[in-house]
């Protein structure tokens, strides 16, 4: 046993003290955290209030344009040719020209602008014509629009989970994808990962020529269990420090720019408040119901809504469930991964072995939309419980609730298969890294296999 | 005295072929051992059975009168022809590393590494990257690492390729002080002169099997061609003439001042006989027998064998 801790040690600190370690350790969250921070960050960028000038000939849009943070409009009455050429001069960013058109409803204009005029802009005067035209449309047809209004609905389909004890919970769909996708990404990036620099650890110590000095001090399988050991603290260690980087990176920088967020979120709900907006998304995404969001009581309730389906999703075992398939299927890939790197003497002979390890572990992720359509149809069953698949498949199954039958069963088989996949791989281990030369066929790994130890 | 190691009937298949068909050799305690053989004999199998490495299809292998056991092998140390490092570790660092995996403690390793690091003065690369080495300053630390648990059995395979003349002579004094200190070494090599210079005895494997095993002075013996060198001067005779039916004279060269003649005895005559013979007519200034090389065993025995497997 003292000797594979000096195994998992020295794998575990040449590969934390290497200069690609540290950098990514650090970029990584930085990235991370820039998804997060670089969007506020850029809206800071377009502060200034940008004026437009409206000129409307037909004086039915005009008044429709209403100021927000981030746009001021400017009715004129003057001639567009002479506003157009001097835009900057006069402070405006854009030139609104609405000119009289033969038809009943006029829907043409014309925005001059010095550049090209920023989406926000164009999005907001198209939508905001759009809307005025199609009101117009409507009254011109004899409907009023409060009435199309009050007949768009939104259906609220609560989904509750009923167990056999009768016990009901509300659940969500969504929320349990997401989970469950994050999950088993998380996995399979990590297999892939950590995984491939157990097999190029291995492949090194062969070219390198030190493996014959270490197994005449240590059992091979000591090697390689100490390597696939060490490899995998190094891949959580490096996960613990992304996401606490990536916390701290976050929540300092958002409290820096908090007021200015602060500032940002209102704007944004400034613009949802805008009756307008409400109008033309209140099919989508706000409902009908929900106009007067301001209410306190009613956001409350959506917020009880959220975090009950937040606790619908089984975390206390999902979250154990997620640490034993990580670590599980990593170890059972690594295994496999290190008895690929002994088999060959370079990376590029690695190819053929790759493969049938690779496709299981690439299958699973792909099924998995699949899955979250039918989590309890025999594809996710059978891929759940079979050990190469189960670390990505069950993940993604669980967050659906699985019946405590299958998941038993897969954490046996997962637990068999890891055992078994460490005995093959020390085999083939074992004979693999001392030797050299030609590149093995399957029929040679087979014969290793039953080599005496 | 016992033996230090015996193989005892050690046969290991591989896929396609045999590389040890009943093996067995006695390595003599404090004795340099020298494992000989052409290229795929099978001594790096013996070799890597000896360290545990792989194990014998049957057979066995005892260490110090008794069966090998896996904890043995903080009792051997291993210096394969195959070697390298870390490159990328620091070279004290990694010898300690490999120095700990033979059960030395950290302290112990530190303390008997810097005395060995002394020894070769090779102190002041304790911090450098193994990549920013030499060769042979690897092989230096390499031979050191190999050593450093002091272990009772030491199997050095090809120790001195890579090394300078000076570098060869310092390496075969630390071998020699080692036996002396009272480790049993078993010495692969196809380096003849080394095996001369260094052996008390031999084992020579060719095609799986032992052919010859032996001590190197009583090889010699048996294998001795009957030849002997004279140098003398003054010679007015023919000495085919002289010498007659029982002495041939193989070979005989002329210099200035004397001649040197190679004599082969015919069965039934000795050393002796042929100076009687000689001493009436010439000046003898010296007279030895030749013995032969271990290369000359080697060549003449490996071809032997050859050809009787055909």
């Amino acid at each position: 046993m003292g000797k594979i801790k000096l195994i998992i040690l020295r794998e575990y600190l040449t590969r934390v003290r290497k200069k690609s370690f540290v950098i990514m350790t650090i970029l990584g969250p930085l990235l991370m955290a820039a998804l997060f921070v670089v969007p506020v960050f850029l809206a800071q960028l377009e502060g200034d209030t940008k004026t437009i000038a409206i000129v409307d000939e037909t004086g039915l849009f005009a008044p429709k344009f209403k100021d927000s943070e981030k746009l001021h409009f400017e009715i004129l009455n003057e001639d567009p040719e002479s506003i157009k050429l001097h835009l900057t001069d006069r402070g405006f960013y854009a030139l609104l020209h609405i000119p009289i058109t033969e038809l009943s409803v006029p829907n043409t204009a014309k925005l001059y602008a010095n550049g090209q005029p920023n989406i926000i802009v164009t999005g907001y005067v198209r939508e905001t014509m759009r809307k005025e035209i199609e009101s117009l449309k409507l009254s011109a047809s004899g409907i009023d629009p409060e009435i199309l209004r009050s007949i768009k609905s939104t259906v609220n389909l609560l989904t509750i989970r009923v167990d056999e004890g009768g016990n009901e919970q509300n659940s969500s769909t969504e929320l349990s994808m997401v989970v469950g996708y994050i999950g088993g990404i998380l996995i399979y990036f990590f297999i892939f990962m950590y995984g491939a620099q157990v097999m190029r650890g291995v492949i090194e110590e062969k070219t390198n020529r030190i493996v014959e000095v270490i197994v005449s001090s240590v059992k091979p399988f000591q090697l390689m269990m100490g390597k696939i050991i060490g490899v995998a603290m190094v891949g959580l260690t490096q996960f613990v420090l992304w996401v606490v980087f990536t916390i701290i990176i976050v929540t300092s920088v958002l409290s820096v720019f908090s007021a200015d967020i602060n500032a940002f979120r209102s704007s944004q709900l400034q613009v949802e408040k805008d009756p307008i907006i409400m109008y033309d998304s209140g099919g989508e995404t706000i409902q009908p119901q929900n106009q007067n969001m301001e209410n306190p009581e009613q956001i409350n309730e959506a917020v009880v809504a959220i975090f009950d389906q937040i606790n619908s999703i089984a975390f206390q075992l999902i979250l154990p469930l997620f640490l034993f398939y990580f670590i599980g299927g990593y170890l059972l890939y690594g295994a496999l991964f290190a008895a690929i790197g002994s088999a060959v003497d370079n990376e590029t002979d690695t190819q053929q072995f790759m493969l049938p390890i690779t496709v299981p572990l690439i299958l699973s992720i792909m099924v998995a939309q699949f899955i979250i359509i039918n989590p309890e149809g025999p594809l996710a069953f059978w891929l759940s419980i079979i050990p190469l698949t189960s670390p990505v498949v069950m993940m993604v199954r669980l967050p659906f609730g699985v019946h405590w039958v299958d998941i038993t069963l897969s954490i046996t088989l997962m637990i068999a298969g890891f055992l078994f996949a460490t005995w093959l791989a020390g085999r083939i281990y074992r004979t693999g890294i001392l030797m050299y030369g030609k590149k093995p066929s399957y029929k040679e790994l087979w014969k290793w296999l039953r080599y005496r130890s | 005295m016992q033996p230090a190691l015996e193989a005892q009937h050690i046969i290991k298949d591989f896929a396609n072929h045999r590389a040890l068909d009943d093996v067995s050799l006695s390595v003599p305690e404090q004795q340099i051992f020298g494992l000989l053989g052409p290229n795929g004999a099978g001594k790096t199998t013996l070799i890597r059975i000896i360290n545990q490495i792989t194990a014998p299809d049957s057979g066995e292998i005892l260490f110090n009168g008794r069966p090998l056991r896996s904890d043995d092998v903080s009792q051997i140390g291993y210096l394969p022809e195959e070697r390298g490092l870390y490159k990328k570790m620091k070279v004290g660092e990694q010898a300690m590393y490999l120095a700990q995996l033979k059960g030395l403690s950290a302290n112990e390793a530190k303390q008997r590494l810097k005395s060995w690091f002394e020894k070769f003065d090779i102190m002041n690369w304790w911090n450098r990257k193994v990549e920013e080495l030499s060769k042979g300053m690897q092989q230096k630390v390499q031979f050191i690492v190999t050593v450093v648990h002091e272990p009772k059995l030491m199997i050095f395979d090809e120790p001195f390729s890579g090394f300078d003349p000076i570098n060869v002579n310092l390496l075969k004094d630390h071998i020699l002080d080692l036996k002396n200190n009272g480790a049993t070494i078993i010495f692969s090599t196809h380096n003849m002169a080394s095996v001369e210079e260094l052996c008390d005895n031999i084992a020579l494997i060719h095609r799986s099997k032992t052919i010859l095993q032996g001590s190197v002075d009583g090889l010699k013996k048996q294998f001795k061609p009957d030849n002997f060198e004279i140098v003398y001067s003054n010679g007015k005779s023919d000495l085919r003439q002289l010498l007659g039916e029982q002495f041939m004279v193989l070979e005989e060269s002329k210099k200035e001042h004397e001649t040197i003649a190679r004599i082969h005895l015919e069965p039934g005559s000795d050393a002796n006989q042929l100076i009687a013979k000689l001493l009436p007519h010439v000046n003898i200034h010296a007279f030895r027998e030749i013995l032969p090389s271990m290369n000359d065993i080697f060549i003449s025995q490996v071809n032997k064998n050859e050809r009787s497997n055909g």
